[in-house]
């Protein structure tokens, strides 16, 4: 197991820059997630720290060792790809040994690996089944089964879940952090699906055209998100962003609606800003503003209702059920301790 | 049963019963199918195995004289030397345009600028008519005018005025024919086997990276096993194809210097074609049928599906 340290990492295509200086300490046996839409750079960011594409300016410590030029093979590290990458004309057997082999191990100590790798994974009864021959879940769990046979400083896994059907993914996610408790293994997880990396990691590292929007434990990047980006992205269904002023009496968005808005720095009356309520801090209250019911949504444990206020559309979820049909009027009111501020020009959250 | 009400219908024949069952239906479907192969490709076989047992010659019809032929030929020197050039012209032809074919196809698989410019002009070979390519043979390796000639002369190995008689040679033209043969076979091959290595996931190659495996391991490992299937089909056709050459042969020598590059197709044709023995000719001909079948057999177990790519693909 080991630290792995980012500093100031970049990455150029020709004159192309996709990375811009990230820096990530990564604790020794931390879960940390790279998050963020497609073509953020989280991947190439993985890749990097797997050396399978080079570094064009940083520096990428793994333990006390820059491996910037350290070839793959000996950088110490395992990876889960998206596609398993399991070697069909290999069993299940074989894919696991392959690194093994190579390595000219000695036959029982591979026998030994394989066999306490698959006893971990339930994979014992297909060892000797072929990648073609297993299911999603399965060839997922022999590709982790690969790497757990390398007892590498590092684990890799590259959007490992997102081939999986949604019921199996919700599964593999529990067996990965699992595997993580059990294990200690240092690990570097990329994906785009917020709610895999609010449920798995010890740390997220929120990111977006090439930069770190944030980084921190998932119930701080909800609680305190540090601008618009990391804001909308964390959180489901994702937060309601107001348009509006700031004001001495509460939050005026358009049409002359004032939310009741928590503390906020005095100098900020009169601001333009961004108002961000997530839709379960919205209370029913009949003393509330109105709102308009759009659409209702049903699901059993809570309700998402759809709701126009002042001329923008809002989500709410609320745990009551709700009766009320569309056309209909609602009150509502925002938790005030949990609402969001943000700078209508830069983004930024104005809580100090 | 509902049988009763059909026996009642008298116009109920075999015929009729044949033509409106659902189990005949397949069968007659394939019948346009199994005329024309008849037609077009049984019955000339038999046709060939029937003449290469009569005496037949143009202009006379021929009698039945058994395996006659066969043992004539058993004990001709053309013949027997015809087919053992034809086994050397295949093996080593074969052996050749796999390993540069394979070697262009990895080379062509790799990232390089002008890509596909590249890939086209490998295929030049392949699209230029035989003849044509064999005449040009046909000057490269001309007595006088050859360009192998000048450019050995040029480089020192041959002193000014020093010919070689590639054609003339009987070795040399062996080898000549076989290189024209290899030039000619190389981009079916190359091309056919990048398209299988166009198959091959790029992420497998960056996990055996990532396992420890070197570029001759990846090789070794990864992309010689995925290739496999289509290796033995691509070698099956060159097999097939390179042991039933006709053309380039004869355009360049016909056979010669004394039948020094005869094959068993060459040799048929022109004992059964311009020797007028026909009979003969066939028996020739019918003699390449063995070694293509055995070509086929051993295709034919190399291609069964290999045990990992059974079970259903669900990706």
């Amino acid at each position: 197991m080991a630290s792995v340290q980012i500093a100031d990492v970049r990455k150029a295509y020709g004159s192309t820059q996709v990375i811009h200086g990230v820096d990530i300490d990564i604790e020794d046996g931390e879960f940390v997630i790279l998050v963020g839409p497609s073509g953020c750079g989280k991947s190439t960011l993985l890749r990097m720290i797997a050396g399978l594409e080079n570094i064009s300016g940083g520096e990428i410590r793994i333990g006390p060792r820059v491996v910037n030029d350290v070839p793959p093979k000996e950088r110490d590290i395992a990876m889960v790809f998206q596609n398993y990458a399991l070697y069909p004309h290999m069993t299940v057997a074989d894919n696991m040994a392959f690194s093994m082999k190579l390595r000219k191990a000695p036959k029982e100590e591979i026998a030994d690996r394989v066999g306490k790798a698959a006893a971990i994974l339930g994979l014992e009864k297909l060892l000797d089944r072929y990648p073609r021959q297993l299911s999603g879940g399965q060839r997922q769990r022999v590709a982790m089964g690969r790497a757990i046979v390398r007892d590498p400083q590092v684990f890799l896994f590259d959007e490992p879940l997102s081939n999986l059907d949604a019921k199996l993914r919700v599964q593999m996610r529990t067996e990965i952090k699992e595997l993580h408790q059990r294990l200690k293994t240092t690990t570097v997880y990329v994906t785009h699906d917020q709610i895999e990396a609010m449920t798995m990691a010890d740390k997220i590292v929120v990111m977006h055209d090439g930069i770190v929007e944030q980084m921190g434990a998932p119930l701080d990047l909800y609680d305190r998100p540090a601008n618009l980006f990391v804001a909308a992205f964390i959180g489901s269904p994702s937060m309601n962003l107001l348009n509006g002023t700031i004001t001495p009496a509460g939050f005026e968005t358009e049409g002359g609606v004032v939310w009741p808005i928590g503390t906020h720095p005095a100098d900020s009356n009169g601001k333009a800003a961004v108002l961000g309520i997530r839709p379960e801090h919205i209370q029913l209250d009949d003393n509330g503003l109105k709102a308009e019911v759009v659409v209702v949504e049903p699901m059993g444990s809570e309700t998402q209702v759809v709701v126009r206020c002042g001329g923008q559309s809002l989500t709410c979820v609320f745990r009551e059920r709700i009766t009320a049909k569309p056309g209909e009027l609602i009150g509502i009111t925002p938790d005030t301790n949990v609402t969001h501020l943000f700078d209508a020009g830069t983004g930024k959250s104005l809580a100090a | 049963m509902a049988s009763g009400s059909f026996a009642a219908q008298p116009e109920t024949t075999a015929w009729t019963r044949l033509m409106v069952n659902r189990n005949w239906l397949g069968f007659w479907f394939m019948v346009p199918t199994m005329i024309f192969l008849l037609f077009f490709l049984a019955w000339p076989l038999i046709l060939g195995m029937w003449m290469s047992m009569t005496d037949m010659r143009i202009g006379r019809g021929g009698v039945f004289i058994g395996l006659e032929n066969y043992q004539y030929l058993l004990e001709d020197r053309d013949f027997l030397n015809a087919t053992g050039f034809t086994l050397a012209y295949t093996a080593v032809a074969s052996v050749v345009k796999f390993a540069v074919g394979l070697y262009l196809a990895i080379l062509l698989n790799n990232h390089m600028p002008l890509k596909a410019f590249i890939r086209a002009i490998v295929l030049i070979p392949f699209i230029v008519p035989t003849v044509l390519s064999a005449v040009a043979f046909w000057w490269i390796f001309d007595t006088q005018f050859s360009i192998f000639t000048w450019l050995l002369q040029k480089a020192g190995f041959l002193a000014k005025g020093q010919y070689i008689n590639w054609l003339g040679d009987p070795f040399l033209a062996q080898c000549s024919v076989i290189f024209a043969n290899i030039w000619r076979g190389i981009p079916f091959i190359a091309i056919t086997l990048l398209a299988g290595l166009q198959t091959v996931s790029p992420s497998l190659y960056e996990a055996a990276t990532l396992d420890g495996a070197s570029g001759w391991q990846r090789f070794r490992f990864v992309t010689y096993p995925l290739l496999t299937p289509i290796i033995a089909v691509v070698m099956t056709f060159s097999v097939l194809f390179t042991f039933t050459d006709f053309q380039l042969i004869w355009a360049m020598t016909r056979g010669g210097p004394v039948n020094a590059t005869q094959l068993m197709a060459t040799l048929s044709y022109q004992r059964g074609i311009l020797g007028g023995r026909l009979g003969e000719g066939a028996a020739i001909a019918t003699a390449m049928v063995p070694f293509l079948l055995a070509a086929i057999m051993i295709s034919w177990f190399g291609l069964q599906r290999r045990k990992w790519q059974q079970g259903e693909s669900n990706d």
